[in-house]
């Protein structure tokens, strides 16, 4: 391995990093899912990392999984999306407080 | 910070040539190098993007490059497999998605942002650097570096070996192969549970997306309760109201 694993690692860290700073930082609620997806993309990328570490393919399965259960998590959440601006006519994520005391 | 700057001392010593794989690795050691240090970068801007361009379309488009770029390092991660389900799934169909959303409901640009939380942003920032140097040291940290696991405990048998998927990937069927083996064998009852979540995640689309006649169907709140429509026009934006001028007493 002449890349060290540490650097995928990293690199994942950084990703991950951007994306809760991104959902954190962000209003507009689609920007804020893609977020979520960049987050799962760096969760994927260090199982991947992980397999490679320890020889073994369960990492990749996992990341499989991961992915098939981010297909879902779109398809939803979307529709949500879709719903909520039918409803309030914008998708700011601030607009959303009808549970707000 | 100190993950950060361990990572820089790690590129200083792989560029002087101390981490390279020496013998018949050598070359394809090399290869992997300067993709991952182009892809890398590439990979770090595009999520980068992301989160600050203001156009919502720009920033999903950054986000397919961002999608592209991980595909890349699965290749060089010996998971080829992953790879292209990377680039069908992820930068094919779930951006479209999000693209189609993005144009069907014409909401591509942000409003300028208010601050209902005071700092927040600042707050933010500050919070994800101390995830990032906890990350990178709790993480990326123990592979990094001369004393790293997989030169350290990996010698003395007290760790991962760290052998790379060579050995794997050349069994019966190759890297496809095997990961179609354990999908089947070890993990079938995982696979079957997922086909019913996609099943379910596909109806609950189309209960969601269904053309609703009257607006309190999108709502638990009664229809008498809710703020009464002024005749021939929209019910005013909570926005809206928020914005105009109070009246005078």
């Amino acid at each position: 391995m002449a890349v060290p694993a540490g650097w995928y690692l990293a690199l994942a860290a950084a990703l991950f990093v951007i994306g809760v700073v991104g959902v954190l930082i962000r209003r507009n609620l689609i920007v804020m899912f893609m977020c979520v997806e960049l987050m799962l993309n760096s969760v994927n990328l260090t199982l991947v990392t992980f397999s490679r570490i320890n020889g073994n393919l369960e990492g990749q399965v996992l990341s499989f999984f991961v992915m098939v259960v981010a297909a879902a998590e779109v398809t939803v959440g979307l529709a949500l999306i879709v719903n909520l601006f039918r409803l309030k006519a914008s998708i700011d994520a601030d607009d959303v407080d009808a549970l707000r005391a | 910070m100190s993950g950060a700057l361990a990572v820089l001392a790690s590129i200083v010593a792989q560029v002087g040539g101390q981490g390279l794989d020496t013998g018949a690795t050598a070359s394809s050691g090399t290869a992997e190098f300067v993709v991952f240090v182009i892809v890398a970068p590439i990979s770090l801007g595009a999520a980068l993007a992301v989160i600050f361009l203001r156009n919502a379309v720009h920033a999903a488009l950054m986000l397919v490059v961002n999608f592209f770029t991980i595909a890349v390092l699965y290749a060089l991660l010996e998971a080829q497999f992953l790879a292209v389900v990377q680039v069908i799934v992820y930068a094919g169909a779930i951006m479209v998605l999000f693209l189609f959303m993005l144009m069907l409901l014409g909401v591509d640009r942000e409003l300028a942002f208010r601050d209902r939380l005071r700092g927040q942003k600042a707050a933010a920032v500050l919070l994800g650097a101390v995830l990032l140097g906890v990350l990178a040291v709790g993480v990326a940290g123990n592979y990094l570096g001369t004393e790293s696991a997989c030169t350290g405990a990996a010698a003395t048998g007290d760790g991962p070996p760290c052998a790379g998927l060579a050995t794997v990937n050349e069994g019966e069927g190759g890297n496809v192969g095997g990961i179609g083996a354990l999908l089947f064998t070890e993990y079938v009852w995982p696979f079957e549970i997922t086909s019913v979540l996609l099943v379910i995640a596909a109806l609950g689309a189309m209960v969601l997306g269904r053309k609703t006649e009257d607006e309190s169907d999108l709502t638990d709140t009664p229809r008498r309760d809710r703020v009464p429509v002024p005749a021939g026009g929209e019910p005013p934006h909570r926005r809206e109201l928020e914005a105009s001028p109070p009246e005078e007493p």
